[in-house]
This record gives structure tokens, sequence and C-alpha cells, in this order.
């Protein structure tokens, strides 16, 4: 089973805490990877809020022919980072030869554009790197947004510490907003962009369980926008259907819950709302999901939130202080990072709600 | 000595022998009696016995009048091997065995010079059906762990009406962050995903029909489940019309348009929608051959629903009035979606066809969002009267035919905005939840099925030629006939039962095979679950193969 984990704070926190997080939920994992993704990115990339960010993992032809691309379609890098690694013998990683944040200005005919514009770039962007990388694995884009970066590799993810030298807290690398896991995929082949968390124009999605409903929401899925592609873990689709509910439909984030785990016929008939309640269900059925699941989610706005599936058959805890709330698969790594907080007022969210924390770490139960 | 005349029927031409035995006779005449076809009778045979009575032999005749039970030697009355006879005899002298030798297919047409017509049953292919050869193959297992069939609660609905994309819903965001409905959306029912197909009243007797609507009217006031049953092409009792009970009923008009002059007057006096509307088009027993209801079913109270003299009633194979998908979709779904207000769903039933696809591609593209299902017929069903060469030779099985349709709209990403309704066969071997549910896996959203609900009544025809005469008005069983005798042999009361005890059982069923995949709502859809030891049925519906 995954363990995930996610962590919210007015302040800039290092991702050693996400280490952390994770590290006493090892038992539940199996210590095959790490992934996360930071949102509201602090340090050396505070000033940089703006400009977009692309996060990838690459051979050296594979950087080559990235950075070709981007200087073809006129972007124009204005930063560059890249992590210092400590390869001791012995680590149990899958390393790429290359990590690569850098971070653009957008190609001056976009500059003044509209923010809806500039958005499809970047995605059409990542989309065209991804896919021009593909070949023979030179390498793997997995974000392409402003203040957001993603790393993801195969391994022990205590190795994978290391080996980036993250279980030391700095204070160049940081962020408001971290989600991790540390499980590669098991249901399908352990490929780097299987690893949840996924991300996709500004959200962020990362899931705890198995999706039953894989296919159907595949099927669906495919077809609704360019950017669903991919699919190589069931849990891609909560990605696909926030963005799709959220950014393409625009509907509040409370019907997220009522897309992907629908209330019962019975229940609708009760609701002054029926008739929204019951048009939405039969026209998304096949973005509804089924089995065991716990969701976390990142909005671009960096609100977080939580939901599961219909019968809560997988845990999820919320653990807060007055500067930073953690949501997270077990209370024990809430332990870990928030020990002096009153337990007493964690959260165990049920099956018909959705907890959301905003900007203000301010907490909402929204029941569906 | 007669002289041989071997154009003579006798009962070795006829698929059916009857069986007897006059020892065992009582000559209660029980049997005669209760054969709705004639084709026995009571007769008189001349024997002749040789005895001796004296001490040395002195052999005599004797001859005596014997009465006994005859087979009649007549095409029009041969017997349909039904097993009444054997059924009513007390002492099992009587029963009527299979005819190998059969001459009935070339006699019939030499004598009558036209075509046999018989009840709808298949009885060309006897191969393993294409549904028992896929199995339940994706069990839930530790990460995503089963469900609990008794404990869990399931939602098991399925939608019937036009279903818009999610994208063109008129919905807007209000200050309170709620969504609002801002313009009108088509009308869609959720049902219960079985709908007890459309059986006229005229094929079906009165008492059948009534026993099917009482069952119907039970399961949904008593036991929760909203299951619809539409009304063939026959038009409704004025009575259920006016009726609450109206709402259970999907009316049905057919290119016959029988029924519909007085379900059009009754409209004013309704105190309920109907539960839908569904154009016939075609039928998957007998594609290309129109309903046959033959004069001797037309009985008086038929003639009054429908408005008709006591006369054969054929629908015709096609609407006369339509041409293209174009104009059927504006005319005729447009016209009865108006007519009760765009407030009742309006699908389609055509036959399973080599075609189904452009026909369902047609509909699904209509830029009008008025056809609210497609009801896709198949082969191996059907109840009705036809003429035998389309029985036999005509039709397209429904698995495929349903699955290519599930993926035509899904390669357009429109899956699901038309609703899939499947038949043809389903529950053939008595497990219809096993059926539906593998139906639904492969992109179906309900079945709807008949002839199951005639054997639930107690209909004693199969597959193998046995009874089959739909058609003649006799059934011996009171299910399709009018004749009063014959209709009061049914027992409505319990007729409607099975019906109820069988959608209970179905309905645990459904949650016994819902359960172990890890789905709490249908899976419609999900062929992931499904799986294969024949490689060429994997290949076809696109699932796993697996040996």
């Amino acid at each position: 089973m995954c363990r995930i984990g996610a962590i919210k704070s007015s302040n800039y926190v290092h991702p050693s805490q996400a280490l952390k997080l994770m590290e006493s939920q090892q038992k539940g994992h199996d210590n095959s990877g790490f992934a996360m993704v930071m949102h509201d990115l602090g340090g050396i990339f505070e000033n940089y809020k703006h400009l977009p960010t692309l996060s990838m993992a690459c051979t050296d032809e594979g950087l080559k022919l990235a950075e070709d691309i981007m200087h073809e379609a006129g972007f124009q890098r204005v930063m560059q980072w890249v992590p210092e690694t400590d390869p001791q013998p012995g680590l149990d990683i899958h390393a790429m030869p290359n990590y690569v944040f850098e971070t653009f200005d957008y190609p001056r005919y976009f500059r003044n554009g509209e923010q809806q514009e500039k958005e499809e770039l970047l995605l059409d962007m990542r989309l065209k790197l991804r896919k021009a990388l593909e070949e023979n694995e030179q390498g793997f884009v997995y974000s392409f947004w402003p203040d957001v970066v993603t790393l993801k590799e195969i391994g022990d993810p205590r190795d994978i510490g290391t080996y980036f030298k993250l279980w030391t807290p700095d204070d160049k690398f940081t962020a408001k907003v971290i989600t991790a896991q540390c499980r590669q995929n098991t249901n399908y082949d352990i490929v780097r962009y299987a690893a949840h968390p996924f991300f996709m124009q500004g959200y962020t999605a990362l899931a705890n369980g198995e999706n039953t409903f894989y296919l159907k929401n595949v099927e669906a899925q495919r077809k609704l926008h360019r950017g669903y592609i991919g699919f190589e873990s069931d849990s891609q689709c909560f990605l696909y259907t926030l963005h799709y509910v959220h950014r393409e439909l625009r509907w509040p984030l409370r019907y997220y819950k009522h897309v992907v785990t629908p209330l019962p016929f019975d229940d609708i008939e009760r609701r002054e709302d029926k008739e929204q309640l019951l048009a939405l269900r039969q026209s998304l059925a096949h973005l509804e999901i089924n089995g065991p699941n716990t969701i976390i989610g990142v909005l671009p706005d960096f609100t977080m939130f939580t939901c599961c599936d219909a019968k809560k058959l997988r845990p999820v805890v919320i653990g807060r202080t007055d500067d930073t709330v953690v949501i997270s698969s077990e209370v024990c790594g809430i332990n870990d990072i928030l020990p002096d907080r009153d337990w007493e007022t964690d959260i165990y969210p049920h099956e018909r709600e959705i907890v959301a924390i905003d900007n203000n770490l301010e907490v909402q139960r929204w029941r569906q | 000595m007669e002289t041989m005349r071997v154009q003579s029927v006798t009962p070795n031409d006829m698929p059916w022998k009857i069986k007897y035995d006059a020892s065992r006779c009582t000559l209660c005449g029980s049997c005669v009696a209760a054969c709705s076809f004639r084709a026995i009778e009571c007769k008189v045979e001349r024997r002749r016995m040789v005895f001796s009575e004296g001490e040395l032999p002195d052999p005599q005749q004797r001859f005596s009048a014997v009465p006994v039970i005859r087979q009649v030697k007549d095409i029009q009355h041969y017997c349909r091997g039904c097993g009444i006879c054997e059924k009513v005899c007390p002492n099992d002298a009587i029963s009527p065995e299979r005819n190998q030798d059969t001459r009935h297919p070339i006699i019939t047409r030499c004598l009558g010079g036209d075509s046999i017509k018989r009840g709808g049953r298949k009885n060309l292919e006897s191969s393993v059906r294409t549904l028992d050869k896929l199995r339940i193959g994706r069990i839930s297992q530790m990460t995503d762990p089963s469900l609990d069939a008794q404990r869990h609660s399931f939602d098991m609905l399925a939608p019937f009406g036009r279903i818009l994309p999610a994208e063109t819903l008129p919905f807007s965001v209000d200050n309170n962050d709620n969504l609002q409905v801002e313009d009108s959306m088509p009308p869609v029912r959720w049902i219960y995903p079985v709908v007890i197909g459309d059986m006229s009243i005229g094929a079906l007797s009165w008492r059948m029909w009534e026993a099917v609507a009482m069952a119907v009217a039970y399961l949904n006031e008593e036991c929760g489940m909203p299951v619809r049953m539409c009304s063939g092409e026959g038009g409704v009792p004025v009575r259920l019309l006016k009726s609450k009970y109206l709402k259970y009923m999907i009316l049905q008009i057919a290119s016959g348009h029988f029924g519909w002059n007085r379900i059009a007057k009754a409209m004013p006096y309704m105190v309920e929608d109907p539960a839908g509307i569904l154009i016939k088009i075609g039928q998957g027993a007998k594609p290309g051959d129109g309903g046959l209801l033959q004069a001797g079913k037309v009985a008086e109270h038929i003639q009054a629903i429908r408005g008709v003299p006591k006369a054969d009633l054929l629908s015709p194979p096609n609407h006369q009035g339509l041409y293209s998908i174009e104009e059927s979709v504006q005319k005729m779904f447009l016209s009865f979606n108006a007519a009760f207000k765009f407030r009742v769903p309006v699908a389609i039933k055509v036959a399973a066809s080599a075609t189904s696809v452009s026909v369902f591609n047609n509909l699904v593209r209509d830029p009008y969002n008025i056809v609210g299902g497609f009801f896709l017929d198949g082969i191996d069903g059907g109840t009705g009267a036809a003429h035998e060469v389309s029985l036999d030779h005509t039709g397209h099985p429904i698995v495929s035919k349903l699955r290519d349709c599930y993926q035509a709209a899904t390669a357009q990403g429109r899956q699901g905005q038309i609703p899939l309704w499947a038949a043809g066969g389903l529950g053939k071997t008595g497990d219809l939840a096993a059926d539906a549910f593998k139906m639904m896996c492969l992109g179906a959203n309900g079945v709807f099925t008949g002839k199951l609900i005639l054997q639930m009544a107690g209909c004693v025809g199969n597959d193998m030629g046995r009874c089959n005469a739909c058609n003649t008005g006799l059934c011996p069983v009171g299910i399709t006939t009018q004749e009063s005798a014959l209709v009061h042999r049914l027992d409505v009361d319990r007729v409607a039962q099975n019906i109820v005890n069988y959608f209970l059982a179905m309905d645990t069923e459904f949650k016994k095979l819902m359960a172990p995949i890890g789905n709490s709502s249908l899976p419609v859809g999900r062929s992931d679950a499904l799986i294969s030891t024949d490689r060429a049925v994997a290949d076809r519906l696109d699932i796993q193969y697996v040996c």
C-alpha cells in the first residue's frame, strides 16, 4: 500500500521534513522510490515565482535536446539549479545522469499575453519535451510551471534523500507546500512517470489506493484533453479529473467530490440541489472512481485538500499547528514532524467530505 | 388392404410423435381435452384377438372396438411437443417424442403453399454461447479489497434518457460557490438495469400482460426496485393509462402505430408521465420482418385497444414515413418529446445488424440531444410470431455488436451520452444476472429481456423446437393466447410472484458479482474485469485472453 503525505506551512519548509514525514511510515510502503512536488517556492526560486521552472531528469543528449527545443520556442533561461549530489557507493538509487531545474522567461511575443494563453503554452511545451525525450528514455519531464518543482526517482527514499543531500535542511531549496510519496508503481511497469504526485497546469494529486474504475476513467479522459496522457498509474486519473472539473469546467472544488464519489441516488433525491447533482453524476459517470482510495491534491492557488473513496477504505489524518498543516496516511509521520501539536485537534476525515486548507491555513470541512 | 398413398401425412412426417401406452390409459380424456393444438383425438380401433378356450388348441378370433388416443394426421394440427398431455395424464400413458426423421419443413410448404410461421425462437445454432465463454476474472485481492455483497451498499441504477456532455451542462456558479441550473436539460430517468422487454398486449394474453404489470408495480412499490416494463406495440389498457402506475411503463410505438389512438386520447387524463417512449424500428429475433399478430389472436379486447377489425395485424418492417436517420430524429423523436412536453425520455430500439454502429453514430452525433437510449436487440431472443425463415436465417448476435457500439462511442469520447441497452438471448440459461453483468462490462448501461419473463410464467417452449406456437393463439399455458379457456390456465398471482422472486434473486446475484470486482456502482465499460479462454472471443471483444 502507498503512503502519502503533504505539508503546507506559512513558512518555507525544506524537503527534509517531507522525508521525515514519510520515514516512519516506511513499513507501509516498499521503499521503491521517492517523488515530491513543491509549490510556492522559497530559497533560490523565491524571486522567480512568476516564471516557469522546468523540472526534469535526463541524459546529456536529453538535456541538449530539451534546451534546443526551449530555445527554438523562444524561451530564455534566467536561472538554473542543478542539485548537488552525493553518489556514495551502495546507495539504492537508479539515478539519471542529470537533474535539471531551469527557470525560463516566456518568449518575447508571449510576455504580455493573456494568462490563459501562457498556461496553454507551458502545457504544450511540457508535452512536446516529454515526447521528444521519450525516445530511448533520454529524459523525463515532470513539470513546467511557475513556482513549482518536481523530483521523482527510483530507489530507497532514504538513499534518494542522501544522494540529493535532502536530509540536511538549508534555506536554498524550500517551499510552502510539499507533497510526497515513497513508492514506485506496483500495479504497472516501474517508470518514473508512474510515481505520484502527478502534476498538470498547477494541479497536483497523489493517492493511496486502487482505482477499480481505472479503465473507464482512462477511456473517458483520453478524449477530454490533450494533456491527459500517460496513464502509467491508475492514480493519474485523479489528477486529470481534478484538472477537468476545476479548471476546464470551472466548478468549485467541492464538486470534485461529487464527481469522483457521487452520492447514492437515494441521497441525491433528498437534496435541494438534486437536479445539479444528478446531472453531473450522469454526465461524468465515467470519471467516477471505485475501490479504496485517499487523495491529496493541491490547486494552482496552493489550496491543499484531501478526500477519500465512498466507503473510506484507506486511512488519512490531518495534524496541525499554528503555522503548519500536515496530511498523511499515518499519524506516526505527523508525530515526527509536528511532535508538539495538540493531537486532539487531529482530523480523521470521513468518506463524505473534502477537507481543504487555504493559504491562511484555515481548515475547512465541506460535507458532500 | 388399402392402397398405399405416399403423399398422405402420417405421424412420422411430423416433428413430434405421440407415444401412447394403451395398457396404462384409463380413457379419462384429459389429454385430448387439454391439447390446445387438437393434435390428439379419441378414436376407436378395431382390434383382432385370437384365442383358444378348449383343451386342445382351437384358435378362434374375435374383433372388438377399442377406444384409444391417436395422433392427428393433419398438418394443421400437428403436435408441437409441448407435453401438456403428459402433464395432465394421471397414468403416464402419453407423451410426445421428438421425431428425428421429420419431413415437416418440406411437407408444410408443399401442402400450404405459404411460408412457415411460428413463435419466436431460434433453433439453428446450438454451440456454446459467447457469454458463457466469458468469466469475471478480475477479482479484487489485497490492495483493493472486495466488497461485501451482504454488508455494503450498492448503487444499481441505469440511465434512460439523453445525457449531455459535462461541458454543455447549463450550469453557473453563484456567489456561494454553488452550481445553479440555468436552462432545461433532457429528461433522464435512473431505473433498474433490467427492463422487461416489449411484449404487446395481443401477443401476450391479457392475464399474462396483467401479471407482468402487477409484478412491476410490486417491485416498485414494495421492493424499492425501479423496474420498468415496456408495453410493446399494441397499446395499453385505458385504465392503466389513467392510473398512477403509468409511471412504470415505457410506451412503445412501432410501424403499425397500434394502440396509439387510445394513448393519444388518454393523454389529457394521465396523472403520471410514462417512464419513457420506445420507438421500435426492428427486433433482433426477426430483423426485417415486422410484427405479426395473426387474426386468430385478435380477440375483441385486442380489437378495442388497437382499434382494428379481426384481421392479421402486420407492423411493416419499416416506418413508412421515415426515410433517413435525420428525418427520424426530427420527426419522430421530436414529436414524441414534444407530446410529453420534453419531460419523458424517448429511445429507439433497433435490431442488431452489421450496420448498427453507423446508426448509433448518426444518433450519438445528432445535435438536438433528443435520442435518449439505444436499445440494441440481437438474435437469440424473441417472443413474437414470425416467418420461420426470418427467425432461423436472419439476425446478428448481440455481444460483439453491443461492444462495437460502445467502442465507437468511446473512440469519439461520447460514451454514456446515449445509454446503451442490450438484449437478445440474455438469460437464456436462466442466469440473467451473469449475462447482464457481462454485457455491462462490455459497455451496456442495462439490458432488456422478454423471453425469460415468459419462462418465469411457465412457458414450456425451448430452442430445440418444442412448442414455439406463440403465433397460433393456442399457447397451451395461456401466455400467448387470447382463448379464454387457455388464458385461464395461467395463475396471474403465481406468475407475478415468480417474476418478483426472480428479480429479487437476480438483485442479490448482481451484488455477488459487483462485490468481488470492488465496485459499488454498475460496472459499465469495465471490460478489464472480463477474461476469456477463447482467443477469438477475447480478441474480438478486446478483453484479456487467459489460459
